[in-house]
């Protein structure tokens, strides 16, 4: 077993929150903004963890376990904002959800 | 071990690229589910068993079942039935089962590859995990088990949905003076 560098590692987990983080800026479909912050997180996730094979410590790991849980929570009231919004609008498209009531 | 790594990094940037650009979002959750996976090797290939099945089974099994359910319940309608026509196509999975099958050529030969072997020799194993989230991060269980908690009581009411709920006779003689003011 040799070890994974602990840049490109990193490098990886750069790329894909830069991915995610350019479907949130360009998609216009709230699905596709809620699926790109699922990518963003799991770049995080993915930082941690390569953090925590760098130091061979449990805590990037746990970070993980933690980062799951909010996403899981947050995936669930996310959907059921969506589904609402969706009741409501008949649309998931952002551009005609921007105006506020008020 | 190396160039496992290269590889699953390369699909999983090819297929994120596919996610973030798919038009349809049932193709673009198939690509992500790709994605994941990519990541549960590197995980592994990183000397996190633990954390790759936990990708594997909390984000590719769970979460993206959520999403899949979502979409299903929002194209209701005659463009779900062309959708599904197109998705039969082998043009629609053929990338998909391209990554797929570089990932589990990778699987098998680290398997292969580490079935001799000692594998946790560089691997910090689960049990470390589980001791050191136990004992130091207990806070942070309970913290995460009050925002799950919370999550759940969030997503019920928001999916709860507006039903009004009116007696029988009541609901008709509120149709019935709406339709005398109608005639009226």
């Amino acid at each position: 077993m040799t070890f994974v560098p602990f840049e490109s590692g990193l490098i990886l987990a750069a790329v894909l929150f830069l991915l995610g983080l350019i479907g949130v800026l360009v998609r216009r479909n709230i699905i596709f903004m809620l699926l790109s912050t699922e990518i963003m997180l799991n770049a995080s996730g993915l930082a941690f963890v390569t953090a925590s094979a760098r130091w061979m410590q449990p805590e990037g790991q746990i970070m993980f376990i933690f980062i799951l849980a909010m996403a899981a929570a947050e995936v669930s009231v996310g959907l059921a904002l969506i589904m609402q919004i969706y009741h409501q609008f008949k649309t998931l498209d952002t551009d005609t959800l921007s105006n506020m009531k008020g | 071990m190396l160039i496992i790594f290269y590889l699953s990094a390369v699909v999983a940037v090819v297929s994120t690229l596919m996610v973030i650009t798919r038009k349809d979002a049932v193709h673009a959750l198939l690509y992500l589910i790709v994605s994941l996976l990519a990541i549960s090797i590197i995980f592994f290939a990183l000397g996190a068993p633990f954390i790759a099945a936990l990708e594997v089974i909390i984000y590719a099994g769970a979460i993206m079942v959520l999403f899949i359910f979502v979409v299903m319940m929002l194209n209701l309608g005659r463009e779900s039935i062309q959708q599904e026509s197109q998705l039969l196509k082998p043009r629609m999975w053929f990338g998909p089962v391209i990554l797929t099958l570089i990932l589990i050529v990778e699987f098998i030969i680290l398997f292969s590859k580490i079935r001799g072997q000692h594998y946790p020799a560089l691997s910090i194993s689960p049990k470390v995990v589980g001791v050191s989230l136990f004992s130091t991060y207990l806070l942070g269980v309970e913290l995460s088990a009050v925002l799950l908690m919370a999550g759940i009581v969030g997503a019920y009411y928001l999916g709860k949905g507006k039903k009004r709920i009116l007696h029988r006779y009541l609901a008709n003689t509120e149709s019935d003076s709406k339709a005398e003011g109608e005639t009226k």
